[in-house]
């Protein structure tokens, strides 16, 4: 089947209108700026891009092959690593679909702690992009200042789940177990510092003369293109399209907070840059709402047969432990049918599609990630650009290279 | 729309009966009812089954029916049973806030279809996911290749008579 072997860009007949002066060169998988093991072919005229063609697969592992061989509850540390710089996210998003499929009801703290959680994913996200984005430019200061903002999320992940990255806090039909009891004033301490740290990236970029030269009308999408191209997320919305799932399509009980979705016409890479430092604001005021309302009760699901018991009543009731031992060693049976529970994650849209033969094992996992799509795009974004500036679009897109090859 | 995912329709005439207002239906019907073979409403999501020889038309019925956002596309292996490959098209309107799965059956042997990427040209890689990890080949593609396995790579990893170690 594999009869096109070789990278068509090298085999291919030049661009039109090319003459012999064109370059063929290979950035990545092995440069600090492409944010991983990502590839590029680029066909340059002088420093101009003519072509550009991503080669990915580098990180490939085949999760969602392994998920097929594996319980439902044990596709949890799996999705872990699959954007490893949103863990919460992609556990949540496995787990609505698995609700889903079960058609489970959550209780409302569980509900509102994963959105706090997830807002404080998107946090962590967001500052590894601002970091490292910055850092592409040539502004080192800027990753510093983010990763001892990202060192206080890692200690809160730890403090809730006991892992800094690979959390797998999220369970089908819950949570995994109660947080800390200081958790929500170590939350609250930290957004209270927060909206000033904001403050402090964008004294250092907003105003900063080349960070402005290096992403002002760099890396144009149109709204058309965005939506062509399938790109969600921030990149989406600095193009002008006003859609954020978080609003438009609710989930996890998103519709009880009040929140902006900052979108920007200019669809640059300034835009984004904007765009993701004012949905950093918005984060903090859904964290804000969700520390002030949050319910009590209990954070897992009433299903004995689905969710593990606590504990103690593990340890005191036998018809408690007969359904751990059942769900640890056989699983759980989950109805037959196919489900899509889509998600804002930090990068975009995630989603996880789910298909049942109504054993204990998922019949598929299918994870569509939102820089998949968004890497399609790049050549739009450079075409006729500078060589300089492919580094800064890549940047500005915020990819994660873990989720683009799963 | 106005139905509550409460509601669960299964079959072609419960889902045109129950839900006869909805959009894609409308559209769909209005074009060629014919081409839908089968229809569920099932856990508030609608999957509308359409002949694999009409996707291409099919997509661009939805895409002027408001369902302008093209989101994902897979297939699931049902292996050994025919027909054995399932493409599901994810396609989301923003408008009116919600999402329809477009679904093919094709037959193990040789599986092509149409590619879709003339009408949204995301489909890109998407495809080429499908044609690596499954071996469905798409009519059309602009760039058909192996984007995840290397290029010489024998054999497509997520069709189930793939072992999960691999070949060794």
């Amino acid at each position: 089947m594999a009869q096109d072997v070789g990278t068509p860009i090298l085999q291919a007949p030049p661009a039109e209108g090319a003459n012999d002066q064109h370059m063929v060169l290979n950035m990545g998988p092995q440069h600090p700026s492409t944010h991983g093991v990502l590839r590029l072919v680029l066909e340059i005229d002088g420093e101009i891009i003519v072509r550009l063609y991503p080669e990915i697969g580098y990180l490939h592992t085949g999760i969602e092959k392994t998920c097929e061989a594996k319980f439902y509850q044990q596709v949890v540390p799996l999705t872990d690593r699959v954007d490893y710089l949103g863990p919460m996210a992609n556990n949540l998003c496995y787990c609505l679909a698995v609700e889903k499929l079960l058609q489970l009801e959550i209780p409302a703290r569980a509900q509102w702690i994963r959105v706090l959680l997830t807002e404080l994913t998107r946090l962590n996200s967001h500052l590894i992009w601002l970091g490292t984005h910055a850092m592409d430019i040539g502004a080192l200061t800027v990753f510093l200042y983010t990763f001892r903002e990202r060192e206080d999320i890692l200690r809160i992940f730890e403090a809730v789940s006991g892992q800094r990255m690979m959390t797998s806090y999220f369970r089908v039909g819950g949570l995994s177990m109660e947080p800390p009891l200081d958790l929500f004033d170590r939350i609250q301490g930290f957004i209270n510092t927060f909206p000033e740290k904001i403050d402090e990236y964008s004294n250092l970029l907003t105003g900063n003369p080349i960070f402005i030269n290096r992403l002002k009308g760099v890396g144009y999408l149109s709204a058309e293109d965005a939506i062509a191209l399938a790109v969600t997320g921030p990149p989406m919305r600095a193009s002008g399209v006003d859609f954020d799932l978080r609003r438009d399509m609710p989930y996890s009980s998103y519709e009880k907070f009040q929140f902006k979705v900052p979108t920007s016409k200019d669809g640059d890479c300034w835009a984004r840059y904007t765009v993701r430092l004012e949905e950093m604001r918005e984060s903090i005021k859904i964290i804000q709402q969700a520390l002030d309302g949050m319910p009590g009760g209990p954070i897992k699901a009433d299903a004995p047969k689905i969710v593990l018991p606590d504990r103690e009543k593990m340890k005191t009731q036998m018809e408690a432990l007969i359904h751990h031992f059942k769900i640890v060693t056989e699983g759980f049976a989950v109805p037959a049918g196919e489900v899509y529970q889509g998600i804002e994650s930090g990068h975009g849209q995630m989603g996880y599609y789910v298909v049942s033969d109504g054993t204990a094992k998922p019949y598929r996992v299918h994870m569509r990630y939102p820089s998949f799509a968004t890497l399609q795009a790049l050549e739009t974004m450079c075409k006729g650009r500078m060589l300089a500036d492919v580094v800064a679009v890549i940047g500005s897109i915020d990819i994660v290279l873990g989720e683009i090859d799963r | 729309m106005s139905v509550s995912p409460q509601n669960t329709f299964v079959g072609k005439a419960a889902v045109l009966d129950g839900m006869p207002e909805h959009p894609a239906i409308k559209a769909v019907v209005a074009w060629n009812p014919d081409a839908l073979t089968d229809a569920r409403f099932d856990r508030g999501e609608l999957t509308l089954t359409v002949a694999p020889e009409s996707i291409v038309e099919a997509c661009s019925i939805v895409q002027t029916a408001g369902y302008n956002f093209f989101e994902d596309v897979t297939a699931v292996d049902w292996f050994p049973s025919e027909p054995r490959f399932q493409l599901s098209y994810h396609i989301l309107s923003h408008a009116y806030k919600e999402r329809i799965r477009l679904r093919v059956m094709l037959d193990g042997n040789n599986p092509t279809i149409a590619s879709i990427t003339p009408v949204w040209a995301g489909a890109n890689y998407y495809e080429r996911e499908v044609f690596d990890l499954f071996g469905v080949r798409f009519e059309g593609h602009p760039n058909l290749r192996r984007i995840m396995m290397p290029d010489d790579w024998t054999g497509h990893p997520l069709r189930k008579d793939y072992p999960v170690e691999g070949y060794r």
